[in-house]
Formats: structure tokens, C-alpha cells, sequence
């Protein structure tokens, strides 16, 4: 074992890894509930293809782009390609790069996945692949630079924990931008467009709830004090979110939504995932509670716009993570996290990095985003037909449906295969 | 009396609901159903098993409407079910002998035509 690597940091790591890829196939599942059912499985599509494009992009220079010292807006290409990426530690760490380097590659991906809830029921899949490559490219790795990788705002001081600027801002902002490029789907505002299946949204809120504990309590790349700070933090926030939603929901309908529910968690999680590390137990409770009121109007205002923003990505992830991120600015106290205080206890200069970021962030991941789709759309169309909307995205991008009902499935035999000379060798069963 | 059944393409059953609205018919039950028309099959592949999909889903409108109705009822399904493509679906008229509303036992005409009490 290489010098400076510690064992019990590593083996939590290792975990912590496996927790955070678990959340994109979660949100696939949460997505794809809350999507009518002829597009259940493209929604769940998109999110396993952003592991698929995002982790070899990542590799290839995402990484380097991210972490590389580079200058202050992005990194270097010293790590392209995984070069000088081994079991030696990253100075001042205390596990395997290899390890950091996984690590971090999960959070790219479900920041990938998560801009899909703008796109979908229309967008083509196709597209979407290049986008996927080309964001997981020029727009993550630029913020997580910014953030995490030595870049400019984490050289001025902003904090910022678990992810709330690449990660949350990141993925809001540029789904609104989405929304805006590949614009509404036909009905929407005309029909009623409802989820098809709430309990894989409460199921897939309950896998994200339950992989955010490796987010945010993985992001102390370790297991000192703000690791387990996060980790608890990550079970007290979005419960105070619930608590909250619920009574915003009795006093709105006089019902509490389990979909809602289900939304309430995401958010208290998104919003304590900058702060997680930098807040007292007692804070983070308040910032899951706090948390909820601007979320929870942004998703009632947000139906009544004509921006399609389908999924709710940036009042759930964008607005939680702006809220999360000007917080912690606010109530840090150096007492909890070592580092450094917040404008209530006595340093102001905190507030204003955590200011500036959640200027540029918003601002880089929209323009980009916007940029980026518009030039996409000049080589290929974005969108299909009507026709092809209303036949849903599973029959015309993927040639299955989620609920096949089998009846008059004909079986097509296998196109007339060329006669096989010499029979196949048999293959023997068992030893 | 008649029955006027209106078989047509999921995706287009919100536009069929509004147009017989806007018709004033009232009274409608519909259902899910897989058919076969004249479209053509679907092809469709799980693991390597390709199949061709014979039934589409439908939905199925039933309308027991007055003779004055009929009309109004088979344009409405026409114009929200059209998409010009073949599988729009079909509509078939048939006689009703008795109809029966089981609350009042009001009869016939008098069982079609909506209730205009005040509840």
C-alpha cells in the first residue's frame, strides 16, 4: 500500500462510491414514474446512458478537466486518459486517486441524469447521447473545477461540501435552458400530463434518500468530522423538508401528497448537500426546513409558465442548491466544520463568495447548456414528429414497450440464416 | 335510440372526450382494448426475441344517444379521432332495444337524455 493511504477512509470510500452510482439508477426509477407510461423506459434510458457516456467521458478527459490544476477556470490535461491516475494518494489525501477519481465520476453522472427531466417524452434519443458527451464535457467538469478542483471560486473560499454548484445549480440551471431549446411537449397545457406510476417515485426517492448518504457523507473523502457531520446531516435535513411539506400541503388542499412526499425528500437532500459538512446538526434541521418554501412555490409557479421544464430539475435541484449554497454562507460555524464561519456568526466575506457563486454558476450552466443544444440542433433534429410524440418515446426510440402485454405478439423467426455446413459443437452441461 | 361505438387511437381519446363535449353529448363510458385494424405491425424486440406486435391499444368509446344525437356524435368522434394515418380506428351505429336508468327507472329516451335536476 502506498504511503499516506489510510484503510478504514478507503473502505468507506469504496462504499461510499458504490452508494452514489446507486442514485442514478434511482432517479431513473423516480423519473420514470412520474412520466406518462408509453415513456417509462426512454426516461430510464436517458439516465442509464448518462452512465454509460458519462463515465467513459469522464475517463477519457472529464477528469483531467475537473481536477487537473490547470488554471482558475478549468483544469489541464495532465489526466487525460487516466494518465498518472493510480493508488498513490492526491496530495493531502488520504485514499487511492484511483478511488477518488471513481468517486467523483459518480457525481458527473447523475448530474448528467439529472438534466434528462427537462428533455423528456420528446426529445430524441440519439441527440441526446451527443449532449450527454458533450455536457458531461464542457459544462460539469468546468463547474466542478470551479468548485472543487482548485478552480477560482474555491480559491477565493466559496464553500461548497457535496456538489450544491456543479452538481445542483449545475444540473437546474442547464435543464431550464434545455427546457427553453427542445420546448414543451404538445399537450403540454393542454392535457392533463400525470405521473403514471407513484410508488416508483416513492421508491426511487427512497434509493436517492438512501445513496445520498454516500454523496454528501463521502464527500469528506474520509470518515473525520465532516464526513459524519454530512452523513447526519443528510438524515436530519430532508426530514425537517417533510415535516415542512407536509403542513404546506395540509394547509394548501388540506391532503398530504405522497408524490409531494417524494419530492420533499430530494429536496431537503439537494439543499443540504452543500452544507452538509460546514452546518451544526441544528442548522442543517433549519436549512432542510427553510429549504422547502421556496421549492415548493417554485414547483407550483413553474406549471403555469410555458416553459416546459418538465421534471421539476431546477425548483427541486437549482433552487434547493441555491438555497443550500447562500445558507451555508450565512450560518457556518467554524466551531462544527474547522474551516470557517458564516455572515451570522461574524464573517461577512463568506456570504459574498457564496454570492458570487451562485451568480456564475447559474450563469455558466445556462449560457453553455443553451449554446451547446442550439449547436446540436443544427445537425440533427432534436425532436421527433408529433405522430411519433403521441406514439410515446419507448415504440419509436427503443422498439419495446414497459408494460408489454404480450397478447397477439407474434414471434418472428429468425431471418433466414445461411445453411450451417457443419453442425455446432455441443456444449457440454455440467462437469 | 342507438349505440354509437367509436374505436380509436389512445393518444387521441382527450381530444374525442372535449369534442363530444362541445357536442353537448353527455354520457360516455369508455374502455382500454387491443385490436387489429389495417395498420401495419409493429416490430418490436426483447433480449434478441423480435416480435411482431398484431394488436394495438385502442380505446373504445360507448354512446347510447336519442336519434337526434346520432349526428352530432359520430362527427365529434370523427373530428377528434382523426389523424389521417391509417389505425385512427372505426365507428359502428347499432339499434338499442331498451335502455334503463337504473336510479329513477326512467326508460328510453327519457333514460339517454341527461338529467338536468339539480343535485
Amino acid at each position: 500500500m502506498p504511503a499516506g493511504i489510510d484503510t478504514g477512509d478507503t473502505a468507506w470510500m469504496l462504499a461510499a462510491t458504490a452508494l452514489v452510482l446507486l442514485m442514478t439508477p434511482a432517479l431513473g426509477l423516480f423519473y420514470a414514474g412520474l412520466v406518462r407510461e408509453k415513456n417509462t423506459l426512454n426516461t430510464f434510458m436517458m439516465c442509464l446512458a448518462a452512465i454509460a457516456i458519462a463515465t467513459v467521458s469522464w475517463a477519457a478527459i472529464g477528469y483531467s478537466l475537473a481536477f487537473d490544476e490547470g488554471n482558475g477556470f478549468i483544469g489541464g490535461l495532465d489526466h487525460a486518459f487516466m494518465q498518472g491516475v493510480d493508488f498513490a494518494p492526491r496530495e493531502g489525501q488520504t485514499i487511492p486517486h484511483l478511488l477518488f477519481f471513481a468517486f467523483q465520476a459518480t457525481f458527473c453522472i447523475i448530474t448528467v441524469a439529472l438534466v434528462s427531466g427537462a428533455v423528456v417524452e420528446r426529445m430524441r434519443f440519439v441527440p441526446f447521447l451527443a449532449f450527454a458527451a458533450l455536457w458531461s464535457i464542457l459544462v460539469y467538469p468546468v463547474l466542478a473545477h470551479w468548485a472543487f478542483g482548485g478552480g477560482w471560486l474555491m480559491a477565493r473560499g466559496a464553500l461548497d461540501f457535496a456538489g450544491g454548484i456543479p452538481v445542483e445549480m449545475g444540473s437546474g440551471f442547464s435543464a431550464l435552458a434545455a427546457a427553453i431549446v427542445v420546448r414543451a411537449r404538445k399537450d403540454h397545457g393542454r392535457q392533463a400530463l400525470l405521473p403514471h406510476n407513484a410508488v416508483y417515485v416513492l421508491v426511487g426517492a427512497g434509493l436517492l434518500w438512501f445513496g445520498w448518504f454516500g454523496f454528501n457523507g463521502g464527500s469528506g473523502l474520509g470518515t473525520g468530522n465532516a464526513g459524519v457531520l454530512a452523513f447526519v446531516n443528510t438524515l436530519l435535513a430532508p426530514a425537517c423538508t417533510l415535516v415542512v411539506w407536509f403542513a404546506l400541503d395540509l394547509v394548501r388542499g388540506r391532503q398530504v401528497t405522497a408524490i409531494g412526499a417524494a419530492t420533499a425528500i430530494i429536496v431537503g437532500a439537494v439543499a443540504i448537500t452543500p452544507a452538509g459538512g460546514y452546518l451544526s446538526p441544528g442548522w442543517a434541521m433549519a436549512l432542510g426546513a427553510f429549504a422547502a418554501f421556496p421549492c415548493y412555490f417554485a414547483i407550483l409557479w413553474r406549471p403555469r409558465t410555458r416553459v416546459d421544464e418538465t421534471l421539476d430539475v431546477l425548483a427541486a435541484h437549482g433552487v434547493a442548491g441555491f438555497t443550500g449554497i447562500l445558507f451555508l454562507g450565512v450560518f457556518a460555524q467554524e466551531k462544527w466544520n474547522g474551516v470557517s464561519d458564516g455572515l451570522a456568526y461574524g464573517n461577512a466575506d463568506q456570504f459574498v463568495d457564496q454570492l458570487l457563486a451562485v451568480l456564475a454558476t447559474p450563469a455558466y450552466a445556462f449560457g453553455v447548456t443553451y449554446v451547446l443544444l442550439r449547436l446540436i440542433a443544427l445537425v440533427t433534429p432534436l425532436r421527433g414528429s408529433e405522430r411519433e410524440e403521441a406514439q410515446g418515446m419507448d415504440i419509436v426510440h427503443h422498439g419495446e414497450e414497459a408494460y408489454a402485454s404480450g397478447e397477439g405478439a407474434l414471434l418472428i423467426k429468425s431471418e433466414a440464416k445461411p445453411a450451417d455446413p457443419k453442425p455446432r459443437e455441443r456444449v457440454k452441461v455440467g462437469a | 335510440m342507438k349505440l354509437v361505438i367509436g374505436i380509436v387511437r389512445p393518444e387521441r381519446a382527450n381530444d374525442v372526450l372535449e369534442a363530444l363535449y362541445r357536442a353537448e353529448v353527455r354520457g360516455v363510458s369508455l374502455s382500454r382494448v387491443q385490436g387489429h385494424g389495417g395498420e401495419l405491425d409493429r416490430v418490436e424486440t426483447y433480449r434478441g426475441t423480435r416480435v411482431k406486435m398484431g394488436l394495438a391499444d385502442k380505446v373504445r368509446f360507448e354512446v347510447a344517444v336519442s336519434d337526434a344525437f346520432v349526428d352530432p356524435t359520430i362527427e365529434a368522434l370523427c373530428e377528434g379521432g382523426r389523424t389521417g394515418e391509417v389505425g385512427d380506428g372505426k365507428i359502428f351505429v347499432v339499434p338499442l332495444e331498451r335502455v334503463v336508468r337504473i336510479r329513477t327507472g326512467d326508460v328510453d329516451d327519457g333514460a339517454v337524455t341527461p338529467t338536468t335536476e339539480v343535485v
